[in-house]
């Protein structure tokens, strides 16, 4: 990076780039190469910023500068003011909605001040697709010190009591998980990493891969040093185009440098990265379901044990971890157990990355200390609920986790604390609702979810969901019984105790909880026939109120079904048979005469 | 042998470590219900994918119930298998299952021989509370096999059977979730893919989804159409096993019952196929001798080792997965087929009786035989020699259906001529059965000697695959044992890698022989059954004052009046086959 003065950093993530970050970059480069520039000021693509809902993203380096939402049409103004007259380009700066002043570094950003990036470091600094950017910031340097200066061992000792636990979900400690796969004797074993990302609006381990893949191969490396294993896995979705690209990329440059191979950094170390491919079924993140995916055969779970510890990939002792997991390892090695297990909770060390989404101001990728509030990264990182309206929940854990209401807000975020609140961790999907949303229609949608993506394997799972889903939509179409409330409880119950996989014994937690939190709701569905969100069509009711409605024909002449019918200058009613409740009413009342009930 | 104590509903009991709480418990006198799996301990097949959760059962300490049927035993280990959770769990569980469910128990072919229908009995389960969306299939009939894959409960025995024993690799699950169920590839019909109708998905469906083509109704017609006379013939392993569909114990032999049953049918002749198995000794046992003394003799055409060819579900098998290796069978057909060539010549012209006017119904342990008598070249201008192929199960409902009190029969005597048999005929229903009958007229044949000891232990027995070498006066014959398909899969990759020694082999598509074929009557998981049916069948060899084919009167006859000498002109045509090369014969379109 030296010999430049400057940098442009363009955010090459998949948000940004489906927002023409790519044309962007072409036209900054044209532009400088241009003005002659080229020598001096160097663009690169890199990985994910996290802030999402204000790419695309381009970073001035070495001022730091964070420009938002920029288009290939800011490109010259930002290379003739910034890059040559050294002045600002304000209006493409972050306006902070409090102050209303505009915030030029990142640091200063309600977005970023509260975040702590160690899976996410290189995200947005380095070049991907350049094996030099990532040795320029410490890399390779854990797996270096692994061969050279620790026994297996030791790395072992290290990473147990650094915390770290699995961030694909299950929060098993990865320390302890690489013990006892060193342990299980046998001729072949294998690293496995899990990157077959499912929950939906989750994106970190792709953005990961997207932007620092070395990461993720260094730390397989040391894993597999650590267990005794020379080949290496990763199990990758194959809707992840982009990432798979980069880790290729970063696999050949890896063999390029000795990195990866036979007699790694001149020791006597083997090991090299082999991808497979998976074809986007959400149970083959369950890492049973994973391997049987790997080895040829149907995705389904089978029972453990044997844990794949012991007896994996075509019976090999295999170390299954997630992409997140493993990014966290090298700074781990090169920083210390005791720096890492001080940042977090009492039970869950170190930071989470979030893929905060929903009706929140801040829509995009976090990482923070565990044991921070759902009240910090709602309103201080995401900068609170969008369009001022009222938090009613946040739903947190993927499809399977629970949603966490208002008196939730204060708890800090760690594995424990979130399964105590009746819902989970999961790979760190985080969805915030407001008063707009029903809380039935939310659990029927990811009840919807469930169903779709259950391998089908065990009863409860394939059918007891599938009976859940059937029940949930008959309330929000205003046929269910109070009966149905408590055959929800017991069967929601049944399914976890019984199911075979993480999938199945998790499925009814969006049922539960809200019919914990929000047991009202679920009751006037069945009682008053009434979904007090106006989310359940089958609910609501348009009405035109007599007193303020003054004749002016507007809603019957835009009424699709002619449901409407009124003398012009008389007032108008809506035959409710005939209303297909679509809403163009009340849209184009003046008035407010058309209100739904 | 290392054991562990657990505590099991307040009983603490010692058990071997390695024990699952399911095998625990039914130690102690503890039933845990179980429904998808299965253990066939004489067999050693296992199907426990665990899936069905109704053995369930509450492990202290742990989050969640843990199916029996794989949560092995730790020491001081708390179970308890029906507190209010358990129970809670259970029968909701079956309810989901039933939700799921056509409830045509009534008109189901499985009516009253159902797991599924058992257990909705036992648990008492008189509602179902999850009413909603039942997952429906496409029906699909096969010439020997029905799948009515409504009633799939994803139990995957059928599927394991398939795969892991039988090494077929027809039926596996498709689709996902609810939709899934278990169906060959694409969900394409039987009769479109390589399923050789051994029908051992059939024999442990716990439900109504795989079912025999029921051929009760036509026999019923035939019988009942004046102009034809009708004949029938009965495997040997049917009388070893059609007792248990009376109630009578696993192992009960019914010949005279039998006999006496399907002349009450109506059936004009009652005969039996060990007649007709007689008679594949001595063609078979003929070419076995003819290919031996000429490849002893340097002849390098001959392939050795020769291998049987009377179990039709094998040959199905090897004329869709190993086509290049069909020289090596004996060309010699099946007892049924030969029983049914000889019965529509021979015993037609007898009577004086046209062949279209000459009904064979053969009575089979077997679910292949349907397909096999429907062969081509098994017919006569379009008329087959085996007319009707009905299973052990469709002939105890034939008889139950015609008001016949079976248990209270007297014991009768098959007709003649074909129906007189020696007790090496009778052992074709076990494995290692027909090997032994070769080899008790081949080494007389051969030796020209009178055997000192007609009963070959060596060859006998339940292990998958055996071996043994017997002494034909200096000369050492190597015989091959497989049951199974995938047992015998490995003794082919054997031959065709040249690493196989064996002179002869014996195959029989169903684990066990045809006592454990796929149209007898529901083992339900107790392979105990399918062993003292093996008793039963020895039993009856040891009881005949015949026990070598090559004495049987009625066969000596046969030759002399009719075939002329083994392996002969007529034999050629009328007792020998040829088989095809099917790979090619799998569409992948509908």
């Amino acid at each position: 990076m030296a010999k430049y003065k400057m940098h442009l950093l363009v955010c090459g993530g998949t948000a940004c780039h489906a927002s023409e970050s790519e044309r962007l970059l072409d036209t900054l480069k044209t532009i400088i190469a241009d003005k002659g520039l080229d020598s001096e000021v160097q663009v690169i693509a890199t990985g994910c910023f996290g802030f999402c809902e204000k790419g695309p993203i381009v970073k001035v380096m070495p001022d730091n500068t964070f420009y938002t939402q920029v288009t290939p049409d800011d490109a010259r103004e930002i290379i003739e003011e910034h890059i040559i007259k050294g002045r600002k380009v304000n209006r493409l700066l972050y306006l902070n909605p409090e102050s209303k002043e505009h915030v030029s570094d990142s640091k200063h950003m309600g977005f970023y001040k509260k975040q702590l990036r160690i899976a996410l470091r290189n995200c947005g600094f380095i070049d991907p697709e350049n094996i030099d950017e990532y040795i320029s910031r410490d890399g390779y340097e854990a797996l270096a010190k692994c061969l050279t200066e620790m026994t297996p061992q030791q790395v072992i000792e290290l990473m147990k009591k650094s915390g770290l636990r699995g961030r694909g979900g299950g929060g098993f400690p990865t320390g302890l998980k690489w013990e006892i796969t060193s342990k299980s004797v046998s001729d072949i074993k294998y690293v496995v990493c899990n990157a077959d990302e499912g929950d939906p609006g989750a994106f970190m381990d792709r953005s990961i891969l997207e932007g620092d893949p070395h990461s993720v191969i260094e730390a397989m490396a040391i894993c597999g040093y650590c267990i005794g294993a020379s080949n290496g896995l990763v199990y990758i979705r194959a809707e992840y185009p982009l990432a798979i690209d980069r880790l290729k990329i970063a696999i050949k440059q890896a063999r390029e440098y000795g990195l990866l191979g036979n007699g790694i950094l001149g020791t006597g170390f083997n090991f090299d990265i082999e991808l497979r491919y998976g074809a986007g079924a959400f149970v083959c993140g369950e890492e049973t379901a994973l391997i049987h995916s790997m080895e040829g055969k149907r995705g389904e779970p089978t029972m453990k044990p044997p844990f794949p510890s012991v007896s994996g990939y075509f019976e090999k002792p295999t170390n299954v971890n997630n992409v997140e997991t493993f990014a966290n390892v090298p700074v781990i090695i090169n920083k210390g157990a005791e720096w890492y297990s001080a940042i977090g909770s009492e039970k869950s060390k170190g930071t989470k990355v979030f893929a905060l989404a929903g009706k929140i101001n801040n829509v995009g990728l976090i990482e923070v200390p565990m044991g921070t509030t759902l009240r910090e990264v709602i309103y201080e990182i995401g900068g609170g609920i969008r369009n001022g309206k009222k938090f009613k929940a946040v739903q947190t854990g993927g499809p399977s986790g629970g949603c966490l209401t208002e008196k939730h807000l204060d708890t800090p975020i760690d594995y424990d604390n979130l399964i105590a609140s009746g819902s989970m961790m999961g790979s760190g999907g985080m969805i915030v609702m407001d008063e707009d949303d029903c809380m039935v229609s939310v659990a029927k949608f990811y009840l919807e979810f469930t169903v779709e993506e259950s391998c089908g394997k065990c009863t409860p799972c394939r059918i007891g969901n599938k009976r859940l889903h059937e029940i949930l939509d008959k309330l929000t179409k205003g046929n269910g019984t109070m009966e149905d409330i408590d055959r929800l409880k017991n069967l929601s119950k049944v399914i976890k105790d019984t199911a075979l996989c993480g999938l199945g014994q998790t499925s009814p937690n969006p049922v539960l909880s809200t019919i914990d939190n929000f047991l009202d709701e679920y009751v006037e569905h069945v009682t008053e026939k009434k979904c007090r969100a106006g989310q359940c069509k089958a609910l609501m009711q348009y009405t035109i109120i007599p007193d303020n409605c003054v004749g002016c024909t507007a809603c019957a002449r835009n009424c699709p079904v002619n449901a409407i019918s009124g003398e012009r200058k008389g007032i108008h009613t809506i035959n409710q048979e005939v209303c297909i409740k679509c809403g163009a009413c009340l849209e184009k009342c003046k008035f407010n005469a058309v209100v739904i009930k | 042998m290392e054991t562990i104590k657990i505590n099991i509903d307040n009983k603490i009991v010692e058990v071997e470590k390695g024990t699952t709480i399911l095998q625990a418990a039914k130690k102690f006198g503890i039933h845990i219900p179980t429904l998808c799996h299965l253990h066939l301990h004489d067999l050693n097949i296992e199907n426990k994918p665990a899936g069905c959760r109704i053995c369930v059962v509450e492990v202290a300490g742990r989050k969640n119930l843990a199916p029996a049927c794989v949560t092995e035993c730790m020491d001081g280990m708390v179970v308890n298998t029906h507190n209010i959770r358990v129970l809670n769990a259970r029968k909701t569980v079956l309810e989901l299952i039933l939700s799921d469910h056509p409830t045509d128990c009534l008109i189901c072919s499985k009516n009253g021989n159902c797991e599924l229908q058992s257990m909705a009995q036992e648990f008492g389960v008189r509602e179902i509370h999850f009413e909603g969306e039942k997952s429906t299939y496409r029906e699909d009939t096969s010439p020997a096999i029905i799948r009515d894959v409504d009633k799939c409960i994803m139990c995957r025995r059928c599927e394991m059977m398939c795969n892991e024993v039988q090494t077929v690799g027809v039926l596996s699950a498709v689709n996902r979730g609810f939709m899934s169920v278990v169906a060959p590839a694409f969900e394409m019909n039987l009769d479109h893919s390589v399923c050789t109708y051994c029908g051992q998905c059939v024999a442990v469906c716990p439900t109504g989804a795989l079912t025999e083509v029921d051929h009760t109704n036509a026999v019923i017609r035939a019988l009942a159409d004046p102009d034809k006379t009708v004949i029938v013939q009965t495997a040997p392993a049917v009388r070893a096993a059609l007792g248990e569909e009376f109630g009578l114990e696993p192992g009960t032999l019914v010949t005279g019952k039998m006999a006496a049953a399907l002349r009450r049918l109506g059936f004009n002749y009652v005969f039996d196929t060990d007649f007709a198995a007689d008679l594949t000794i001595m063609e078979e046992g003929t070419e076995l001798l003819d290919r031996l003394n000429r490849h002893l003799n340097g002849d390098k055409s001959v392939a050795l080792p020769i291998l049987t060819s009377c179990c039709p579900g094998w040959v199905n098998f090897f004329e869709h997965q190993f086509p290049e290796m069909r020289d090596i069978p004996s060309t010699a057909r099946s007892p049924q087929q030969m029983f049914g060539a000889i019965a529509k010549t021979y015993f037609a012209e007898k009577l004086n009786v046209k062949r279209e006017n000459l009904v064979v119904v053969s009575v089979m342990p077997c679910l292949a035989k349907k397909f096999e008598c429907q062969r081509d070249e098994f017919k006569t201008n379009g008329n087959p020699d085996v007319d009707y192929s009905i299973s052990t199960r469709e002939l105890a409902h034939l008889i139950k259906q015609l008001n016949i009190s079976f248990n209270e029969l007297p014991e009768e005597d098959f007709d003649h001529p074909l129906g007189e048999s020696t007790g090496a005929a009778v052992i074709f229903g076990t494995t290692g059965g027909v090997i032994e009958a070769a080899v008790r007229t081949a080494y007389e044949v051969q030796t020209g000697k009178k055997l000192q000891k007609i009963d070959f232990e060596e060859l006998r027995g339940m292990e998958f695959i055996r071996e043994a070498t017997i002494d034909f006066d200096g000369l050492p014959i190597r015989i091959g044992i497989a049951h199974g398909l995938g047992n015998a899969r490995k003794l082919l990759e054997d031959i065709k890698a040249g690493k196989s020694e064996f002179h002869a082999i014996e195959i029989m598509a169903c684990p066990g022989g045809c006592i454990g074929g796929g149209g007898q009557p529901l083992h339900h998981g107790d392979s105990s059954i399918i062993k003292a049916r093996q008793k039963a069948i020895y039993a009856e060899d040891a009881s005949k004052t015949i026990r070598k084919s090559h004495e049987n009167p009625y066969i000596i006859q046969l030759y002399k009046e009719f075939l002329g000498k083994p392996c002969g002109e007529l034999s050629h045509h009328l007792l020998h086959t040829h088989y095809f090369d099917k790979s090619k014969e799998i569409s992948v379109v509908e």
